[in-house]
């Protein structure tokens, strides 16, 4: 008969939910607060706004790009780090954590001093007539240089949890290294891919620090949803209330689909 | 025979660790790599899959070169076709049952209507047809086995490498798969190179035997050559197992083995007919009177000789068969031992390995 899974250990229900209670009510109220400030038909109008079109329109087109790239960027990189040693290893690790935890704002500057007008690179492709920084292309990297790292964690740890031997065994049964990564690893992996995926998408829809630094507040360049609310704080309240629910229900649906993504291929056919 | 067997000649350093070992295996015929934990057998086994590269010699299969130290030829592991068993199997959990037979077929470039055909010939064969569609978490301990068998099969090998092939199997389970694996081997033809620590399975299996300890082969032989004239202590102590052909039939309860001389009384539901049972010398137990209890096996016999081995000692009776038993120097003053003297040794049933 198997033991009991440490019931008797925990402290009582009761006083756990006393304890877990605060929290709760503290993420959920203002997150409801957004929606019940207006009707779901003011909502609808404020978002019609060409402010917020045009916003709206900029992040899906940037983050969809930036989120493509952090996939395919940080696929190569994350096997790296879950499966070959290498000196330095510690020292890439670091640095690819660093994303997450300086402030965007940071970033941003960092992103300005690197490829602006005024820096080495930046120089250099002045002379082509090449210009990054204020464009849509800043916007974009400033969002992969945020939210690469998310997909980095997540898909590192997935390859990590690939049992070594079944891709030992697909080699032994024709496989090359190549055929095995695509037929085996990616697809024990996928759950974590796919969660990395949807954190790294958001976390590029939340954006707003670095992108503001590195690429500014332009309307239709480089205004996305998060600098929208900013600049409709200034003249109109319900504008921005309408483009944080909209944000807020977008953040929501990626949740919803990465769950059921996920459910739906961690034992997909192949 | 060396044009379709295996020949293995191969060094390598790691760490502190020295592996030299030099062994082929002919068509057909099945070699158990035996030997301690630790010893390198499943590194042979890696050197011969290509996943591990050896610091120097040369490994032949089938007339084709698979590594040459000489000439720097490593041939990758998707190029030798080796059916590999693994341990655990290493079943691929994301795909059906017939997906992962038919995988080597998918490698080779073969379209999926064919790989699917390939797979249901295999599971056919080996008796799993229907459960196809079946993922790795639905199937019990010995299909998974009979499935990597299968997938190994499927991919048409010229050499079968076993890598502890019953170590995920529980004690219930590994007799019936153990002879199983022995007929499909049989019926397959392959040269073979099974690795186990377990003496048993060796003897089970193994054609011929080949006893690997701390990287370098201490004893190459039949069965019988290994058993009658032991060249290490760890094959002392393989042939140190009481060991008997016998005919299976039904007793009261349990089956009654009979040995020429002698009729053990054992656990196997599984087996008929012609077998082996075997048991360890620790497994008896030596008593002046005949044992009350539990033993369903009790013979009278005269000791035939005392053997003193580091902390015990080996007695040697003769009970209609020759037997060994293995006592505490306690338990040996206490029994008074000496050649001659008539003593009872008691088995229990439980302690008696019975394997096709």
């Amino acid at each position: 008969m198997p033991l009991p899974d440490g019931h008797a250990g925990r402290p009582p229900s009761s006083l756990l939910w006393l304890g877990a209670a605060p929290l709760v009510f503290f993420i959920g109220l203002p997150l409801v607060a957004l929606w019940l400030v207006s009707s779901p038909t003011e909502l609808v109008r404020h978002l019609s706004s060409p402010l917020a079109v045009r916003a709206l329109w900029l992040t899906l087109k940037t983050t969809l790009v930036a989120t493509a790239l952090a996939v395919a960027l940080g696929m190569p990189l994350a096997y790296l780090l879950a499966r070959v040693p290498f000196r330095g290893r510690d020292v890439v690790d670091t640095l690819v954590d660093l994303p997450i935890t300086i402030p965007p704002v940071v970033a941003g500057v960092a992103l300005l001093l690197a490829f602006g007008r005024r820096s080495l690179i930046g120089r250099q492709l002045d002379v082509l007539g090449v210009q990054i920084a204020f464009t849509s292309v800043a916007v974009v990297m400033a969002q992969v240089f945020i939210a690469s790292p998310f997909f980095v964690k997540a898909a590192r740890a997935g390859f990590e949890a690939v049992d070594g031997r079944l891709e030992t065994a697909a080699r032994t049964l024709g496989a090359s290294p190549w055929r095995v990564f695509w037929t085996i690893t990616v697809p024990l992996a996928r759950p974590a891919l796919l969660a990395g995926l949807v954190l790294a998408w958001a976390r590029a829809l939340s954006e707003f620090g670095a992108t503001m630094m590195f690429a500014g507040n332009f309307p239709g360049r480089t205004q996305t949803l998060t600098l929208a609310v900013m600049t409709a704080l200034e003249s109109d309240l319900e504008t921005a209330v309408a483009i944080s629910a909209l944000s807020l229900a977008l953040a929501i649906a990626a949740l919803l689909a990465a769950r059921l993504a996920a459910r739906r291929w961690s034992a997909p056919l192949a | 025979m060396p044009d379709t067997g295996l020949d293995f000649d191969a060094a390598l350093s790691f760490g502190g660790f020295e592996l030299e070992a030099r062994f082929s295996v002919a068509e057909g015929e099945t070699l158990a790599l035996v030997g301690p934990s630790g010893a390198g057998k499943s590194t042979c086994l890696g050197i011969i899959a290509g996943l591990v590269p050896p610091r120097a010699g040369r490994v032949v299969c089938g007339g084709e070169v698979w590594n040459d130290h000489d000439h720097g030829l490593i041939l990758p592991p998707e190029r030798r076709r080796v059916g590999m068993l693994f341990q655990e199997f290493a079943l691929f959990p994301h795909l059906t049952l017939q997906q992962n037979v038919g995988y080597g077929a998918r490698c080779r470039g073969r379209s999926r209507a064919e790989a699917e055909a390939v797979a249901s010939r295999w599971l056919e064969r080996l008796g799993l047809g229907g459960l196809g569609e079946r993922r790795v978490a639905e199937l019990s301990g010995g299909q998974r086995q009979r499935g990597a068998l299968a997938r190994a099969l499927a991919s048409e090998p010229r050499l079968l490498l076993l890598d502890e092939p019953f170590g995920s199997l529980d004690v219930a389970t590994r007799g019936s798969v153990r002879s199983e694996l022995r007929r499909f081997l049989a019926e397959f033809g392959l040269p073979t190179v099974l690795v186990t620590h377990d003496p048993v399975d060796a003897l089970a299996l193994g054609e011929r035997i080949a006893v690997l300890e701390d990287g370098r082969l201490t004893q190459v032989g039949t069965r019988e050559q290994l058993l009658s004239a032991p060249r290490s202590a760890f094959v002392a102590e393989l042939a140190g197992l009481n060991l008997y052909r016998a005919d299976l039939a039904d007793g009261r309860g349990l089956k009654e083995a009979r040995a020429s001389g002698v009729s053990f009384h054992v656990l196997a539901d599984d087996h008929h007919g012609p077998a082996f049972v075997a048991f360890a010398p620790a497994e008896v137990s030596l008593s002046r009177e005949r044992l009350p209890g539990s033993a369903q096996n009790a013979f009278l016999g005269r000791v035939l000789e005392v053997r003193p081995l580091p902390d015990r000692l080996r007695v040697v009776l003769d009970v209609g068969v020759v037997l060994v038993a293995e006592v505490t120097r306690e338990a040996a003053a206490a029994l008074g031992l000496g050649a001659g003297r008539p003593l009872w040794a008691s088995i229990k049933a439980t302690a008696i390995h019975v394997y096709g």
